[in-house]
């Protein structure tokens, strides 16, 4: 079959079952529609939570920026996952014992104020906002690619399908549509790792076949490297011919420990993550369904990393000294190079012929000048051999480039975004494990923006709507009876996906740096708040609401001096990146948050008692309304 | 339950939870970030042992922590009599 129609027919079918389970667990109460009605079982939150929490940057960028940065980004596979440990221990069982819907409840009840409540509102939205962004970029490149449209439609399609089953199901749809996404994410993502490691190294296990060794002899364009040599050693000698670091050689430790810091505490506050824990029966529950998630998430996550030095391999030895006509028109054995055709169309991947001679090198460097070495093509204008022509291509070669790069000047700019998606094209793997992986990706989009947005609409229909605008100052219970605040709740979720389309269409930049971004303000905002709230009886309502205002403007300003206003490096706090500066705003808020707390009164009685019941797993029972 | 009894509950929680952490910062902070220039030096089938920490390593051991942690939990749980 050709491979547009068995991608038509995977996506379909894919999209199919999870309407169908939208229509089959459809909210028919508030509780529904928070919470999933609170019987989720443990096993099945597990897989929800790893599909809702593995986003598009974690199956479609991650293997990417691994793949060309080596072992600095490592600091995303330890922090997306040590995160698990956190939650697990400090947030999880507490807040199921809390019982109520969202973060802000937690934040307003435990606190005893509806301005932290609405502080902590402003901070969900803002954070899942950030996030979500990312996501919807990452919908639309995957629509784009799969779907053959363009970007702007592919994410209008997508806000259709996530506005289907979120707005009709609530956290009950969600929640089983995860269930049924995380199973196509972790297939769409396994096959194709094991056909990788079978072709490079020949081992069925992609975790080992880093341990492994090559297949073939692997001709760096400088060097051939011997059949039989270890991978990484393999891959380490073939990029430092090219003039890049080696693969293993960790850089700044300093930043690789923020970064990671920032990612663990980040997990552990993101309002998505964290709500998907209220929705299991029991504090016992709550325990094991992180332990679930993480192991969910570990299939996946180890296996990222050899996938990430298979395509590095994959993509240098298919590329290296190949003649771009003969290329990408299949004229060549075993290496058809239709997909580089198809990326290129798409503009994120360009060549740059710079010596004359018809072939590709790759090497350190840019092939084209400008921001990042991205290409800027001219209209659709191509050579006589079929490349698109751009206007900023670097003319001839640059002597001081190719030192470094041993002789050879780069001409190829490859998207990092891309190499997931175009990994088993690269590796000539069977059309249907290519159609496979467009709906897994389309999976881990979906599931994780869908989480998002009802995060959003619970905190506006639910904390906004129903516990401030709508309240009663004299029982203090929400005035808008369930019908009401059901439909408000569909409403705000409408709202919430125009808002992330709207972003998607106009991205604020590139997927994974954005999503670590919300991870750092997660981590400031929320992580310190919640995790006083359970183990310092003696947090106040005063200290509490300093320390989330500290942590998110802190965090937030920093961000947005460095990446958006043109600050520099030089003027980095303690040399500190913007990816992990979410760190120093979690320091912050906990110590602000001590000293306000500590100059201003004690709780009142009732609250101390509060968290006194908490810490004790008996009696969770249902999730109560107010 | 007592005021006691809970104190010494929540010092139980709080004793095994500072223990796991403490493995939790050693794999991953420890092995794959502040030493893995020493353990790189060790190396295994060509794979870098602090590299691996930090690729694969840290991950296998956070989910052994978290299914410890709920199986130590369960078992004081059960002890105070506070289990559901």
């Amino acid at each position: 079959m050709e491979l547009q129609s068995l991608i038509y027919l995977f996506v379909g079918i894919s999209f199919a079952v999870y309407i169908g389970i939208a229509l089959w667990a459809k909210a028919g109460s508030t509780k529904d529609f928070y919470v999933a009605g609170g019987g989720v079982h443990p096993i099945a939150n597990g897989m929800a939570t790893a599909a809702d929490w593995m986003s598009a940057a974690s199956f479609i960028s991650l293997a990417g920026i691994i793949s060309f940065k080596g072992s600095d980004a490592s600091a995303y596979l330890m922090g997306w996952t040590g995160g698990y440990v956190l939650l697990a221990m400090l947030l999880a069982p507490y807040l199921r014992k809390f019982g109520k819907f969202t973060v802000p409840d937690f934040v307003g009840d435990r606190y005893y104020s509806d301005t932290a409540r609405l502080v902590a509102v402003v901070a969900v939205i803002f954070v899942s906002f950030t996030y979500v962004a990312g996501q919807m970029r990452g919908v639309g490149i995957v629509f784009s690619r799969f779907l053959q449209v363009d970007v702007n439609t592919g994410v209008l399609i997508g806000m259709a399908i996530v506005f289907f089953y979120s707005v009709l199901g609530g956290m009950k749809g969600i929640t089983y549509t995860q269930v049924a996404q995380y199973v196509v994410m972790i297939f769409a993502y396994m096959i194709p790792a094991i056909f990788l490691s079978l072709q490079v190294t020949d081992t069925f296990i992609p975790q080992l076949g880093i341990f492994a060794t090559t297949t073939f002899a692997f001709d760096s364009g400088i060097s051939v490297i011997p059949e039989g040599t270890y991978l990484l050693h393999a891959l380490d000698q073939s990029i430092s011919d090219l003039g890049f670091t080696e693969y293993t050689q960790p850089g700044n430790l300093w930043n690789m420990f923020m970064l990671t810091t920032a990612l663990m505490l980040g997990t552990a506050g993101l309002p998505h993550v964290i709500v998907r824990f209220f929705t299991v029966p029991t504090v016992k529950d709550a325990r094991i369904s992180a332990g679930w998630a993480l192991l969910f998430i570990a299939i996946m996550y180890t296996t990222i990393s050899s996938v990430a030095a298979f395509s590095r391999v994959n993509l240098i030895n298919n590329l290296q000294n190949t003649e771009y006509k003969a290329f990408v028109n299949g004229e060549i054995e075993g290496n058809d190079g239709n997909w580089f055709k198809t990326w290129e169309n798409g503009g994120l991947i360009a060549w740059n012929d710079r010596n004359g001679d018809g072939k590709i090198q790759y090497a350190t460097g840019a092939a084209f000048d400008g921001a990042k070495g991205k290409p800027a093509f001219d209209g659709d204008k191509r050579a006589e051999d079929g490349h698109r022509l751009v206007t900023n291509a670097k003319a001839g070669a640059d002597e001081a480039e190719m030192a470094k790069g041993n002789g050879i000047a780069n001409e190829l700019y490859v998207d990092r975004d891309i190499m997931v998606l175009a990994n088993p094209e690269i590796a000539n793997l069977p059309n249907w494990v290519i159609a496979f992986i467009a709906a897994g990706g389309l999976a881990a989009a979906l599931s994780t923006a869908a989480g998002l947005l009802l995060v959003i609409a619970s905190a506006i229909s639910h904390d906004l709507l129903g516990q401030v605008i709508y309240k009663d100052k004299e029982t203090g219970k929400s005035t808008l009876n369930e019908k009401t605040e059901l439909m408000w709740a569909r409403v705000s979720a409408v709202a919430a996906i125009c808002v992330a389309g709207y972003l998607g269409i106009n991205p604020p930049g590139f997927v994974a740096q954005v999503v670590a971004f919300a991870f750092g303000l997660a981590a400031a905002a929320f992580f310190p708040t919640i995790i006083l709230g359970v183990f310092d009886k003696r947090m106040n309502k005063e200290g509490a609401i300093a320390g989330i205002l500290t942590g998110l403007i802190f965090t937030f300003s920093y961000i947005i001096y460095f990446v958006f206003l043109g600050g520099v490096k030089e003027d980095w706090l303690f040399g500190i990146a913007p990816t992990g500066i979410g760190t120093v705003g979690t320091l912050l808020h906990l110590v602000v948050a001590l000293i306000v707390s500590r100059m201003t009164p004690e709780p009142p009685k009732e609250i101390q008692e509060l968290v006194e019941r908490i810490r004790i797993p008996s009696g969770a029972g249902d999730a109560v309304d107010h | 339950m007592s005021p006691e009894k809970a104190e010494a509950y929540w010092k139980e929680n709080i004793a095994m939870i500072i223990k796991l952490l403490i493995v939790w910062f050693i794999v991953s902070f420890g092995c794959g970030i502040l030493f893995i220039n020493e353990l790189n030096a060790i190396e295994i089938s060509g794979v870098k042992l602090g590299f691996w920490f930090a690729q694969q390593g840290a991950i296998y051991v956070f989910v052994i922590l978290i299914f410890v942690y709920v199986k130590v939990m369960t078992g004081i749980d059960e002890k105070y009599g506070v289990h559901e």
